[in-house]
């Protein structure tokens, strides 16, 4: 048994996950029509390689990887590629896009792709792969795991796969290790051996028994070095930093990532991709996904990237009375701007919202220092302070007291009996801040501009006059020794009169 | 409207379910308060509640704040309860009223209203009285069952509101010092603490009547935490430094210093512990912090008792401290995850 750590604070709100686990991952059907941004993933967004009216084959690339932190598009399914343009994405601001809108025609054929053993690859090779393969992390951030793979100074000695699913209502990734728990296993040796790890802790939080009974079944095949361990259900038990402290009790260090003290994370879902990229060439084209909330049939689905998401929701029902879709979970998910974004890469959950499931916020009251936000808080912060501060406007204030080590979990907005927006608060005072930085930099760079300017007429002028200066001295010089010629000459010629 | 940022649920805890629960644990120490002295303390609760919710409208109207959704908060209502408690309940009835309404708005409004009181309001109204009207203050009731004439509540009554005392009853009949206050006097008679205690007025730990009452308040107490309204910090604290402070006096010299227990059941060292000094505005909001600052109201509390001038050193231990909150906080700010460095180190 391993030693299991804490971290501070956490909440256990009710977890609404049984909901959607009674039946097992259903495959949807092909949707109208896809809509497939170029960005989904943290980094530079993909470069689109095809034109409009281009006919695209399923798995065929359609957007390759610029840059060092970016990950390749692919077709979803077979059909023509009807339009290239900006369309709303899943953004809580409504925000447009660079998209492409692919029509099916139905017959869902394949690009030719053909599998691989892993072993007879080296580590880069396969990185390259996963690259290609736009394999990005599933758990929310869409980190390109070909990045976090690249071995760079520091060694990781302990690959941790993340099944905790710390949020209410999401059941992917519970479900997706309950059926496929060989294929993420082997996902995970991949991994494991293209960054030469040592141990694979495989997290699981202890409301999910099935899982851990899959997952402990499917590792008892593989190499000895897999440990499925169960971490206690407390929300944000599934973040990153949190986990790896539960786990090997390692703090890591502010501001840096987990590699840097030799711990690296991947979802469930990301080993899973990764192995079916490795194994069968497949590229990321589909994903499963929670769909719940106010619906007849609250399930899981595997859908296509692109699949608009009303069309995903007709599969479970909306029943009367939705009024939004929340994607992610209800912690840290956002309301969509309009019921027919197109499925990412990051979207494990769909939740139809009503009144009823979430009632509308009460009005909020002044703070009364009660602290059950900062006896909550994950990161050990002072919630009513930061917001003190951000209300206030003192961004300096906020900094100081680590306002940028929050991770808007949403625990303290949770227990907060005046029912303050808290998180809303930090979120402001940390684009403001960036606001400022930016707008600090270009001013400074203005100054420098301006002061350099400044001191080049300085200089411009100081030279010209340096030259008219030399300039008449010169003109004096040559008028005395003109003068001086003349006189001489006039000294000869009066010596020579003598 | 619905929430359109997460986090979209929340827990149903409301300040006014706080604040309600905090008065809910008031009861017991009235009932028992009530059973000992007569039902005065009721028609003071009264008064004091009256005061503080018009008060409080008044001062928000003026600030223009929404009146009937703040009103509901029960803050004021705590406010008054509590200075009403900390009041001889048969003070004249303007007593109660101008302290609740000195209170609620110069120490609460004044200084921005719920959440930003540098000091316990309450506490405030009581230094206001005590500085104001020493005499009125000290007039404490008799507890029933004492060889001396009890007061019907009709006469109470009189006596509060028109200062009419019955034929052939002096005040000083039906009132005396504070157990506290008599121990005090008569220890400057240079009379030992074993004779003192043998008076009618004193019971098996402290006061008799009001050791009962302060049971009442720690029962009360013990529900605030249990229903985890208040964290174990500062009552413990608090309580377990009042306790070594006057137990090192105490083993030092038994005949002129009393028992910690005394101590503990005297006066306002329960209700300060678990109602007053916990107060989350006026207290700080670190667990150091809590610790501190109780710890030092427990021997200023002490320190004021044996060798201060006024009866009972809870209420000003309570606004000094009050002071540091804010040096406090600073000061003992934790260790954020994954940082060596607390953020106060770096000269915040």
């Amino acid at each position: 048994m391993r030693t299991l750590y804490k971290f501070h604070g956490g909440i256990r709100p009710q977890s609404n996950k049984s909901q959607s686990t009674q039946n097992g991952i259903v495959r949807t059907t092909l949707p109208s029509h896809l809509v497939i941004p170029f960005q989904q993933h943290a980094g530079e967004a993909a470069k689109p390689i095809v034109q409009v009216g281009e006919y695209v084959l399923k798995g065929q690339l359609i957007g390759i990887p610029e840059g060092f932190i970016s990950s390749a598009i692919h077709a979803p399914t077979s059909g023509i590629i009807a339009a290239l343009e900006a369309q709303i994405i899943a953004h809580p601001s409504g925000l447009t896009d660079l998209c492409a809108t692919l029509l099916p025609d139905g017959k869902d054929e394949w690009i030719t792709h053909e599998k691989t053993e892993y072993l007879s690859n080296t580590p880069e090779q396969l990185r390259q792969k996963l690259r290609m393969a736009g394999v990005v992390g599933q758990g929310g951030a869409t980190f390109p795991s070909d990045v976090k793979l690249k071995l760079g100074m520091h060694k990781v000695k302990t690959l941790i796969l993340n099944g905790a699913e710390c949020e209410p209502y999401i059941t992917c990734d519970d479900m997706l290790m309950r059926e496929r728990a060989s294929e993420i296993v082997r996902g995970a040796e991949i991994l494991c051996f293209i960054l030469a790890a040592e141990e694979v802790i495989i997290a699981i939080e202890d409301n999910k028994p099935e899982a851990i009974t899959a997952m402990r079944t499917a590792v008892s095949g593989s190499s000895k070095v897999f440990e499925v361990v169960e971490i206690p259900t407390i929300y944000p038990g599934g973040g990153v930093k949190q986990l790896i402290k539960v786990l090997t009790d390692l703090e890591v260090p502010s501001g840096k990532l987990p590699a840097e003290i030799g711990v690296q994370c991947f979802n469930v879902a990301t080993a899973h991709s990764a192995w079916r990229a490795i194994a069968y060439g497949e590229p990321l084209l589909s994903r499963i996904v929670t769909v719940t909330g106010n619906v007849r049939r609250p399930q899981n689905f595997e859908a296509l990237i692109g699949t608009p998401i009303n069309e995903l929701v007709a599969h479970a029902e909306e029943l009367p009375g939705a009024n939004g879709y929340i994607m992610g979970g209800p912690m840290m998910g956002m309301r969509l701007p309009s019921k027919s974004v197109p499925l990412v890469k990051a979207s494990n959950c769909i939740i139809v919202s009503s009144e009823k499931l979430f009632p509308p916020a009460l009005p909020a009251l002044p703070c009364i220092r009660c602290t059950r936000c900062s006896e909550v808080c994950p990161v050990n912060l002072q919630p009513q302070d930061l917001y003190w501060f951000a209300k206030a406007k003192e961004f300096g204030k906020a900094q100081t007291f680590s306002l940028f080590d929050c991770i808007e979990c949403g625990a303290c907005s949770y227990v907060c009996p005046s029912h303050i927006p808290l998180v809303q608060y930090y979120r402001f005072a940390k684009s403001e801040i960036r606001v400022r930085t930016q707008e600090k930099h270009s001013a400074d760079r203005a100054r420098e501009r301006h002061e350099f300017r400044e001191y080049r007429i300085e200089r411009e002028k100081q030279e010209k006059a340096e030259k008219l200066a030399a300039k008449e001295k010169a003109a004096l010089a040559a008028k005395e020794l003109e003068a001086k010629s003349t006189e001489s000459v006039q000294h000869e010629a009066e010596l020579h009169k003598e | 409207m619905s929430v359109n940022f997460s986090p979209f649920i929340s827990k149903p805890d409301t300040v006014a379910r706080i604040m309600l629960k905090v008065l809910i644990a008031l009861l017991p120490g009235i009932a028992i308060y009530v059973w000992y002295f007569g039902p005065a303390i009721l028609v003071s609760i009264f008064l004091a509640s009256i005061t503080a919710l018009i008060t409080e409208a008044l001062m928000l109207k003026l600030r223009s704040r929404p009146i009937t959704q703040y009103l509901k908060d029960n803050s004021a209502l705590l406010t008054g309860w509590l200075l009403a408690l900390s009041i001889p309940p048969l003070a004249p009835w303007w007593l109660v009223v101008a302290g609740t309404a000195f209170s609620i708005s110069v120490a609460k409004h004044l200084y921005g209203g719920l959440g930003n009181n540098l000091f316990n309001p309450a506490m405030v109204g009581f230094a206001v009285l005590i500085v104001s009207f020493p005499v009125q203050m000290t007039h404490w009731l008799t507890p029933q069952g004492l060889d001396q004439i009890n007061l019907d509540f009709m006469a109470q009554m009189e006596y509060m509101f028109f200062g009419v005392l019955p034929h052939n009853v002096t005040l000083d009949a039906i009132t005396m010092a504070t157990p506290l206050d008599t121990l005090k006097t008569h220890l400057h008679l240079d009379k030992h603490v074993k004779e003192i205690l043998n008076m009618p007025i004193y019971g098996s730990l402290a006061g008799r009547g009001s050791e009962m009452v302060s049971l009442g308040f720690l029962i009360g107490g013990l529900y605030l935490l249990v229903n985890r309204i208040i964290n174990w910090h500062i009552p413990i604290a608090y309580l377990c430094t009042l306790f070594i402070t006057a137990g090192i006096f105490h083993l030092a010299d038994p005949d002129h210093y009393v028992t910690p227990l005394f101590h503990w059941f005297s006066g306002a060292a329960i209700i300060g512990a678990f109602f007053i000094l916990t107060d989350p505005v006026s207290s700080p909001t670190t667990v150091k912090g809590r610790i501190i600052f109780a710890m030092m109201a427990g021997v200023i509390t002490y320190l004021i008792r044996v060798f201060g001038s006024f009866p009972d050193g809870t209420a000003f231990a309570t606004l000094l401290m009050n002071i540091c909150v804010p040096l406090i906080v600073l000061y003992t700010q934790p260790k954020v995850f994954g940082k060596k460095i607390k953020a106060n180190k770096k000269g915040a």
